[in-house]
């Protein structure tokens, strides 16, 4: 029975992806356009609700479902993808995780059918891989928080109407004290300042958010006052995930559409598939990509099961899936030849949809800091 | 025992259906073969003057049910009419045409007389015996079957439209009309036709074309096909894809899920001749094809085949007719 | 109001190819499907469900695999599934198949019977109305809009013809086969995904069911194959290669030739 569930899992968002998503995402890309249309057929599919328990209006789905469903969207179009993930590892699970019975009430269903989309803010003009130099700032006042402050490069700002963002409160032993907070975009104050124009993704909604004295409910803190870094490098851990499973997505789709062009395409008499510089590049790449996908799904597991490995195993499939998404891009461009550097194929956007998973999320330098550090801390 | 041909002769609003004159045909070919009699059946409301041009393509005799309850298709007074006249008189054959009403009305006949039926036969041959080879494609048309019902009559079977030779009209043959009475039993007839529209589409019926311009996938812009058909005088049909994108209405498909055409020049533009596809067309008595794949499988059943650009050829020919 | 939809798993027969060698149809590979007029049954079933309530029950027949289709309905948000089963039931055609199904719809009861126009594999568009006679129920085929009128208690087709279509009414239970152009099936959701991995499968079986053996099954078939046979093209032509002037030329002086321009 397992498997039905498992094999349809797979039909009904392959059958999604290759009908809907896959013919808007040339458009999407060269509109910059984010694709509001997908976005409400994947609330109707519950897509956006998939790890979200049933009592909150989630289909209380499995980790699995929920990764597996980014990689198959990612294969047509990067943008998609990653609108699924900041949704849900970004935004849907830290209250899952770190909410009270409240706040879980309040947001989850909303989030979980997808009226609402969700975001996720941490990175500052001057906390990027720095995270923990944040200047957004929190002030305990009455009954509320005064939040003041900006936060750049946020993925789905605009489209989302749920932000978990971390700001901070106060002083503490090590540095300054850092809490987190369900923002909503209805909050007065609240605005979205400049979109960024982007090399790739480009579909996916990303700006800057500006908080002009946000009074935010004291009862909208996530968390305990202080927790905030901790559940931001907690949920980072579950967002790179996603990414991996983003970058794993375009890597997939990127050798899948060659393969097929280099059949097709004839010089000297015969397809290209026919030479052995293709036959093993080919080889190559498959190979990368099969062993992405099982750092990715060892994350999956990691997580699913909340171990404590999760950490590791998640930069670990990050840095590996998205290195292996650019080195795939780049190659099958190079498969393509003139055509592969025009637009009149996808293989690169494809390319310039991979360069973000080695970025965004923590850039691989941070993934090696993350895997380094716990190999000789003990 | 069993015996006799017969056919339910479809009409629509007092006109003879193309199928039926077309299953008259073939039900003379199996009659002949077992020296029995063609009977056509003609059910409406007011058409009894049609029964002498059923005569002249071949019947007969025809049994004629004249009633303003056949005034519109309801499946309920028609099984119930040809039910009345199959068990009083044990035909050996029913044909109807595989059209919206033939493929409604005979499944339910076939399960009120408790009989075998086969669908959309494109192939109909008798044995001395009386036994009925029924001959249908399966699987997309990727499969042929030939089906027989050996031990229960009426053997039944709907007749795909367009498959079947007419047979030509002899004013000078003769037959017997005779005009038959039915029980009623209107208890059964719950379902009520609230209206009855005809749709008046401006589409050319492909089916009755001489010359078909018929456009597939490789046929980037459709304009110059219908400037040609109209220069030979001809009609613009085309394969599933063209249908499916929206450029081309329904009503003008060739194929398994489209039509079954037989023209008298088949003329296939960009079509690559998907096994569906070749299922519709194949029997045109002369096929031209241009396309520019050499294995397109279109030029398996092609007399003139053209390797050219589909486009290029359709713009010249609208140049130089 | 309680629906039940009859499906019919099908390979799909668009990637179905035939063996240029063995000349015979190559079927390894090739998905099972739910028949796409079918999966537009179940589609107007859950819309009625959501304009008037009601309960949607999914019904094939088919060996054990035929399950996937079942929790694919299920999936799309259909609430119950049987699966006809048996040894008996093989071999059975158009008619012995209504017999069967006809027992089973008699069996779970329902108040609308819904199924596609045909299947692609078989495309023969009889089951349908042969369950409905089985029924004595009134049957009303291609059907191009469905709705109820809850007031009036009628259900309201819109019944398409090549040339023509009919507004029918009818009250109390009947039986519809509609065609797959009446809308696009939804997909599966995550949430009845979900779900529909706790429900279980209702298998019925001969045991199950008021039947006679002599009514189905290969033997309590009326119609039986004699042969199988796939396609063969006998034409041998020769393919020219022309420019487009040359081309448009030969394709003028054949028409020419026969006299049809």
């Amino acid at each position: 029975m397992a498997d039905f569930k498992s094999v349809l899992s797979e039909q009904m968002i392959k059958d999604f992806a290759e009908n809907e998503v896959k013919p808007l995402a040339q458009e999407v890309d060269e509109q910059e356009r984010f694709p509001v249309e997908t976005a409400e057929k994947m609330a109707k599919m519950g897509l956006f609700g998939i790890i979200i328990p049933r009592e909150y209006g989630g289909a209380g789905g499995n980790y699995n479902m929920y990764i597996s469903a980014v990689e198959e969207l990612s294969k047509h179009c990067g943008t998609t993808g990653v609108i699924l993930s900041a949704h849900t590892s970004l935004c849907a699970a830290p209250i899952l995780e770190y909410g009270t019975e409240e706040q879980k009430q309040k947001y989850l269903p909303d989030l979980a059918s997808g009226k609402k989309i969700g975001a996720f803010g941490l990175t500052e003009p001057n906390a990027g891989t720095d995270a923990s130099n944040q200047q957004t700032r929190a002030v305990e006042m009455e009954d509320h928080y005064l939040l003041n402050g900006s936060k750049i490069f946020i993925t789905n700002a605009g489209y989302a109407e749920t932000y978990v963002i971390i700001a901070v409160t106060g002083k503490g032993p090590k540095g300054p004290e850092m809490s987190a907070f369900i923002v909503e975009k209805a909050f007065p104050g609240f605005s979205i300042g400049k979109k960024e124009k982007k090399m790739g993704i480009r579909g996916s909604s990303t700006c800057e958010l500006i908080f002009e004295n946000v009074k935010v409910p004291k009862e909208n803190m996530l968390g305990k006052r202080g927790d905030g870094f901790k559940i931001a490098m907690k949920t980072l851990d579950g967002g790179r995930v996603g990414i991996a499973a983003q970058a794993l997505g375009i890597a997939e789709g990127a050798l899948q559409s060659t393969i097929a062009y280099v059949k097709s395409r004839k010089q000297f008499g015969k397809s290209i598939s026919g030479f052995q510089n293709t036959q093993f590049v080919l080889a190559d790449l498959a190979t990368r990509v099969e062993a992405a996908k099982l750092l990715v799904y060892a994350a999956v597991d990691a997580k699913q099961n909340k171990l404590p490995t999760l950490s590791v195993k998640a930069a670990q499939a990050k840095l590996y899936a998205s290195e292996t998404a650019m080195e795939v891009t780049t190659k099958c461009v190079q498969l393509h030849g003139g055509y592969g550097y025009t637009r009149e194929y996808p293989i690169e956007r494809m390319m310039r949809d991979a360069k973000i998973t080695e970025i965004y999320e923590g850039t691989s330098e941070v993934q090696r800091m993350v895997i380094s550090g716990a190999l000789l801390r003990k | 025992m069993a015996k006799n041909v017969w056919v339910f002769c479809e009409q629509r609003d007092g006109e003879l259906q193309s199928v039926a004159i077309e299953l008259l045909g073939v039900a003379r070919e199996l009659a002949d073969k077992v020296n029995e009699k063609v009977v056509a059946l003609l059910l409406g409301d007011g058409v009894s003057a049609k029964a002498n041009d059923l005569v002249a393509y071949g019947a007969d005799e025809v049994r004629v049910v004249d009633h303003a309850n056949l005034k519109h298709f309801v499946t309920e007074y028609y099984a119930q009419a040809v039910t009345q006249l199959v068990k009083a008189n044990d035909p050996n054959v029913v044909l109807f045409g595989a059209t919206s009403i033939g493929r409604d009305l005979a499944p339910r006949l076939s399960a009120r007389l408790h009989t075998g039926l086969t669908a959309d036969c494109t192939k109909l041959e008798m044995d001395e015996a009386g036994n009925l080879f029924m001959t249908r494609p399966a699987f997309g048309g990727n499969l042929f079957a030939t089906i027989i019902c050996p031990e229960h009559r009426p053997q039944m079977s709907t007749v795909r439209p367009g498959v079947m030779k007419k047979p030509e009209f002899d004013g000078a043959r003769k037959g017997d009309i005779i005009q038959e009475t039915i029980n009623w039993d209107d208890s059964k007839a719950v379902v009520k036709v609230v209206e009855e529209v005809k749709e008046t589409k401006n589409v050319e019926k492909i089916e009755d074309a001489k010359i078909l311009v018929s456009c597939g996938r490789g046929v980037k812009d459709v304009a110059p096909a219908f400037d040609v058909a109209k220069k030979v005088k001809g009609t613009v049909s085309s394969s599933r894809s063209l249908v499916d994108s929206g450029i081309i209405e329904h009503a003008r498909q060739v194929g398994q899920t489209g039509k079954t055409v037989r023209p008298q020049a088949y003329l296939a533009f960009g079509i690559s001749g998907a096994i569906q596809h070749l299922a519709g067309m194949e029997e045109s008595e002369y096929i031209v094809a241009v396309n520019t794949d050499v294995n397109a499988p279109i030029f398996k059943v092609a007399n003139l085949g053209i390797v050219a650009d589909a486009n290029a050829v359709l713009k010249q020919l609208d140049k130089i007719l | 109001m309680k629906i039940i939809v009859c499906i019919k798993q099908v390979p799909n027969t668009t990637e179905i190819k035939i063996d240029p060698v063995k000349n015979t149809l190559i079927r390894d590979g090739v998905p099972s499907i739910i028949n796409p007029d079918d999966k537009t049954a179940i589609e107007v079933a859950l819309q009625l469900k959501e304009k008037h309530g009601a309960e949607v029950v999914v019904l094939t027949m088919g060996p054990m695999q035929a399950e996937k289709a079942l929790r694919e309905a299920l999936a799309m948000g259909a609430d119950e599934a049987y699966l006809l089963s048996d040894r008996a039931f093989a071999g059975s055609d158009t008619l012995a198949t209504s017999t069967i199904i006809a027992a089973a719809v008699k069996k779970l009861g329902a108040d609308l019977v819904l199924c596609g126009r045909q299947a692609i594999d078989g495309d023969t568009a009889q089951v349908g109305p042969q369950i409905a006679e089985h029924l004595g129920i009134p049957q009303i085929t291609y059907a191009a809009a469905v709705d109820y009128d809850a007031e009036r208690e009628v259900l309201v087709v819109k019944r398409q013809f090549e040339d023509r279509y009919q507004t029918l009414e009818a009250k109390g239970l009947c039986l519809v086969t509609v065609l797959s152009t009446l809308g696009t099936p939804r997909y599966m959701n995550v949430w009845d995904m979900v779900a529909q991995d706790e429900k279980e499968i209702g298998i019925i079986t001969f045991a199950d069911l008021d039947l006679d053996k002599a009514n189905i099954g290969l033997s309590g078939s009326p119609t039986k194959v004699k042969s199988t046979a796939t396609k063969q093209f006998d034409k041998t032509i020769e393919t020219v290669e022309l420019d487009p002037e040359g081309a448009a030329r030969a394709i003028v002086d054949a028409l020419k030739a026969r006299h049809l321009i």
